[in-house]
């Protein structure tokens, strides 16, 4: 009798351990429905108060004193630009950067001491990112209460996002590909440029879109720089009619962005400018939608040439 | 290669720093400064761009951190809720920049209770002391405690943020000494959280902007202040009493600062001079209060014969009325 004995405690522990299961596998639903009920509640309140508020007019007018008449033009278009420049700038280097941290740095106290800083950056409140930036990009670079200004401190507060997901997604990568690309002859930069870095490309992605959605609803080092509130032109076009055709005087431009569009709305009296700041809240969401659902296109397509 | 990159870099870089020259030649006027003026200047700014074709750019850095660009010359014009103070007088000395001091409009601080409130219609000085003074703090709690016959009920107190201009004002004007105040209020920079706070509990009281107040009228109910120290008879906050000078000390001033300078450029010129002529209108448009009948033409005289400096060193001016203070010279 004792085997069976011990059979059915041996079940008992079994049924108990598939309980704890389930129920863990219950709890992490009603957690993610929360989260997302949250975000749903926060969605629905911001349609309600300003989906009615969206149209043509409102997404081509400038600023106003009269609600009615007010838009967010000069606000959307800064925002894109911003994103444009952070994008150019924080992709690249901090790509390479956790390229080099990964792949290239000797593992020593040096590196280390890097690696704890950089994970220190991200935690760095925004405001700080702009009191550098004004004291070095605006003053000593003298590139003035500008677009470039704007973009390169949003880019340096999302750097480390970057940097972190890249070397992840380094990591994830079978140390099998890195040897195998070495063992046919190629060089680190060979194994990197054709193998690592296109199947890192998911986790990449995933932290650019992290990176550039958290750059987008900065208002704090914005402000601190000089972006303005009140703008009622847009700043001159990339593109040129004639010779050269192409044109850096955008960057210099005065901006404003959306999020600094909607402080100042929901700072104002009346009604009428609080569903203003929430039709440019919803408009921000879908920007950010939009981005990052590219960015989950992309992705898709750079894994399906995953060949193992 | 490698050096092919560097020229590369090199190229564009150049034409990055050839670029700012090019466009600091366009014409744009340059203002920042209070976001309590800010609604006034915009719709200044917004109607000249209109008219002229000029542009614009209005900022809102806080009176405080639009006289530090000012100082710098990096702005044609500075919006304050407040007379220049001393530091920034002199910071503006070491920047080498004149500018006129032009007062625009009045903004009134406006005392504001619950519209279920159905046991005061106004409130004493004193009694606002008593409420809001650093001492106040964690003993003046009830209702009770300022008038016997008022509730036995927890006082929920409103107030401004002590980074804006209306925390400076309100504490100087009530508790004599500019940002003393209990500590112990809900506090906020955007006055709508205090609408919200004091229409929300019927044992609320708060202060705050005129224009907020009048925005929601309905639901919230403005007291009556008594100048007790005075001898004055109750005021209740409105265009009237403060173009009479009644309603002090609790209106103030709101000013533009202009840089001489900038003058030079002919569409600042302009702009001022616009200003100058629609702003009665447009701050009636956006709930401020107009400055009184005569005194418009006084500050276009100051501009036009170009008095620098402010008239407000040294001296406190809660209580006198617009009126003397355009008679006063300025002081560079």
């Amino acid at each position: 009798m004792p085997a069976s004995q011990n059979l059915r405690k041996q079940e008992a522990r079994a049924s108990r351990r598939r309980s704890i299961d389930r129920w863990f596998g219950r709890i992490g639903f009603l957690v993610t429905l929360g989260t997302l009920g949250v975000l749903a509640i926060l969605l629905l309140n911001l349609a309600a108060s300003g989906l009615t508020r969206i149209d043509w007019q409102f997404l081509l007018s400038f600023p106003s004193r009269r609600p009615a008449e007010a838009g967010i033009l000069s606000a959307w278009v800064g925002t894109i630009l911003l994103m444009m420049v952070t994008a150019s700038v924080a992709v690249p280097l901090g790509v390479a950067a956790g390229i080099y941290l990964e792949e290239y740095a000797p593992k020593n106290k040096w590196t280390d001491f890097v690696e704890i800083n950089i994970s220190n950056l991200a935690g760095v409140p925004s405001i700080l990112y702009g009191l550098m930036a004004l004291g070095l990009f605006v003053y000593q670079f003298r590139f003035g209460q500008s677009i470039l200004a704007g973009g390169l401190a949003l880019a340096c507060l999302v750097l480390p996002i970057v940097i972190v997901a890249t070397r992840e997604a380094l990591r994830t990568i079978p140390a099998s590909i890195r040897e195998a690309a070495f063992a046919l002859g190629a060089t680190r930069w060979q194994a990197v440029w054709h193998h690592l870095l296109p199947y890192s490309t998911g986790g990449i992605a995933t932290g650019v879109i992290l990176a550039m959605s958290r750059a987008i609803g900065e208002s704090a080092p914005l402000i601190t720089i000089g972006a303005l509130t009140f703008i009622a032109f847009l700043p001159p076009a990339p593109i040129l009619a004639h010779a050269p055709f192409i044109s850096f005087d955008w960057l210099f431009s005065p901006f404003t962005a959306l999020p600094i569009q909607m402080f100042n709305w929901v700072s104002r009296p009346g009604e009428e400018f609080q569903s203003n700041a929430a039709a440019a809240g919803l408009f921000l969401m879908l920007i950010t939608l939009s981005m990052n659902g590219a960015a989950i296109l992309l992705r898709r397509h750079a894994q399906r040439n995953i060949k193992w | 290669m490698k050096i092919n990159y560097l020229l590369l870099m090199g190229t564009i870089l150049g034409l990055f720093a050839s670029i700012p020259s090019h466009l600091r030649a366009e014409q744009v006027v340059k203002i920042d400064g209070s976001s309590t003026v800010y609604p006034i200047t915009e719709a200044v700014a917004e109607e000249f761009q209109k008219a002229t074709g000029t542009k614009v750019t209005v900022g809102m850095s806080g009176t405080g951190g639009g006289f530090k660009k000012f100082a710098r010359g990096e702005t044609d014009v500075q919006d304050a809720s407040r007379p220049i103070q001393e530091e920034e007088v002199k910071a503006a000395k070491e920047g080498g920049i004149e500018y006129l001091e032009l007062p625009i409009a009045y903004d009134a601080l406006t005392v504001v209770v619950n519209a279920k409130n159905d046991w005061m219609e106004t409130i004493k000085v004193s009694e606002l002391k008593k409420i809001w003074e650093p001492e106040a703090q964690g003993k003046i709690t009830k209702w009770s405690q300022i008038r016997p016959e008022w509730p036995d009920k927890e006082i929920k107190l409103y107030g401004a943020g002590s980074d804006s201009g209306t925390f400076d004002y309100f504490t100087e004007a009530i508790n004599g000494r500019s940002k003393a105040s209990r500590g112990d209020y809900t506090a906020s920079e955007d006055d709508n959280v205090l609408v919200q706070g004091v229409e929300g509990d019927r044992y609320a009281l708060g202060y705050m902007g005129f224009s907020y107040y009048a925005a929601h009228k309905k639901r919230l109910k403005a007291l009556g202040i008594e100048w007790d120290a005075k001898g004055k008879s109750t005021v209740k906050p409105s265009e009237e009493t403060v173009l009479a000078g009644t309603y002090n000390p609790l209106s103030r001033p709101l000013f533009i600062y202009v840089n001489v300078k900038s003058l030079e450029k002919p569409e600042v010129k302009k702009f001022v001079e616009f200003y100058l002529a629609q702003v009665e209108t447009l701050a009636k448009e956006v709930k401020y209060i107009p400055l009184p009948g005569d005194a418009y033409g006084k500050v276009k005289a100051r501009f036009e014969k170009r008095e620098k400096g402010t008239a407000f060193l040294h001296q406190s001016d809660l209580a006198v009325p617009i009126g003397e203070i355009l008679n006063r010279a300025p002081v560079p």
